[in-house]
């Protein structure tokens, strides 16, 4: 094999261990940059090397960025005093995607888990309960996966606010927008029924 | 190979981009882990919570093998998100389960028992007592169960007060003499009486998660027990 059939090669091996992409779709991702090789493989290898470069986690809300604090917490006009935890970063993305909350985030990296091993120091929880006495915030947003880790950890983060002066909500659970009733599971349901409201 | 069971989820990791290795406590196969494809995507991961009880058929091409299941839901306890010690207890169950059994081993009695207080978990103001219950069936279930039947040092079977700290055995207040200090207190609770209080409950935790440090723990490696029991004893204290 030449040098550069195996860097072809070694390419299709680092595509193939992204998410969504097997060996299979990777080699065809790989032939399709080659022949679009200035209108995509070219900016592309100059857009990871950039990003490469540069991106690093906000040292405030740990979200992803290029400079040290992210556009979001250098916003002062998301300074509304709510802070909205998420697990990750997607899950960052995905509200900022809704263009519904205007407030500032917190990413804690995780959720405990006791059989990852994951307890409140492995999480950025001791970093938001500074946040929340140095920032001048008046209500916590928990934003976290209904799950039972999830909500385990929204749990433990109310009972390290109790007492800090501080309004802690959470995300509303139950029939999500287009859902039909026939086609959701029971625990759903409950809550759904649980936290009804006047109509 | 094939089989079918009913199990409670204890654990779940994700295997790939949309599958998952699913760890049950099954009622005949006992701790048995598997593959459930799809078991990451949106349609099954709410089903695979931990606690939630499932049918399940498992398939391998050898017995040692991994396999995969197939799983039809037939409880979720979902329902006991939104309440803070309930799901408290329901991960100390399924980390002290996960934890402590061994793989592919029966244990169909405290299987029923798990069941049983998964089920009160939320529903019932006692479910703290069965929790107790549940805990003192574990350590029986694995070997190292309290005996509670009749004085260490007297051999009467009233009065007893106290749990020696070493033997596991009951000593009643006059069997206990000067050695009083050194012993647990013994709540009715752990012999099948008691109403159940509280802080008699607390008590109960502290001599089950004595044993289950001193005798469970060091036999399978002294591992440190799950911090999720510790976190539903704090938070049964703070709820008083």
């Amino acid at each position: 094999m030449s040098d550069a059939t195996r860097d072809i090669e070694t390419l299709i091996e680092m595509m193939a261990r992204l998410p969504g992409l097997g060996p299979r779709s990777a080699r065809r991702a790989v032939l399709h940059l080659i022949k679009k090789r200035e209108l995509l493989l070219t900016p592309l290898a100059d857009a990871m090397h950039v990003v490469a470069a540069t991106a690093r986690e906000c040292a405030r809300c740990g979200n992803i960025g290029t400079t040290e604090i992210c556009d979001i917490c250098r916003d002062e006009r998301r300074a509304t005093g709510e802070l909205c935890v998420v697990e990750d970063v997607a899950d960052l993305w995905a509200m900022e995607r809704g263009q519904a909350f205007k407030g500032r985030y917190h990413v804690l990296g995780g959720t405990l888990s006791a059989l990852d091993a994951i307890g409140p120091d492995e999480l950025r929880i001791p970093r938001l309960v500074q946040r929340v006495k140095d920032e001048g915030i008046t209500e916590v947003i928990l934003a976290l996966n209904a799950t039972v880790d999830g909500q385990t950890t929204a749990h433990y983060i109310a009972d390290q606010l109790e007492g800090a002066g501080v309004r802690v909500t959470s995300l509303a659970q139950g029939v999500p927008i287009g859902g039909e009733l026939d086609y959701l599971d029971d625990g759903t349901i409950s809550a759904a029924l649980k936290a009804r409201k006047s109509f | 190979m094939e089989w079918r069971d009913q199990g409670a989820v204890l654990a779940v990791r994700r295997h790939g981009e949309s599958a998952a290795i699913v760890e049950l406590f099954t009622e005949a196969h006992g701790r048995h882990a598997g593959v459930v494809r799809g078991g990451a995507g949106r349609r099954m991961a709410p089903l695979l919570q931990p606690g939630a009880q499932l049918e399940v058929t498992w398939r391998a091409r050898l017995e040692d093998h991994l396999g995969a299941y197939a799983v039809e839901p037939l409880k979720s306890r979902a329902d006991l998100m939104s309440d803070r010690v309930a799901l408290a207890g329901l991960n100390a169950v399924t980390a002290l389960l996960h934890f402590s059994l061994p793989e592919r081993a029966p244990h169909p009695v405290l299987y029923r028992r798990t069941i049983s207080v998964l089920d009160m978990l939320g529903r019932s103001e006692l479910w703290p007592l069965a929790y107790l219950r549940w805990e003192m069936a574990l350590l029986e279930e694995l070997g190292f169960g309290l005996d509670l039947s009749a004085c260490a040092v007297t051999g009467t079977r009233d009065d007893l007060a106290y749990v020696s700290p070493k033997s596991g055995r009951a000593v009643s207040a006059e069997g206990a003499g000067e050695w009083a200090e050194r012993l647990l207190p013994l709540p009715p609770e752990m012999l099948g009486a008691g109403d159940g209080a509280r802080e008699n409950v607390l008590a109960g935790l502290g001599i089950t998660g004595h044993f289950l440090a001193r005798w469970l723990a060091p036999a399978l490696g002294d591992r440190p027990l799950p911090e999720a029991r510790a976190r539903l004893v704090d938070m049964l204290g703070r709820t008083t």
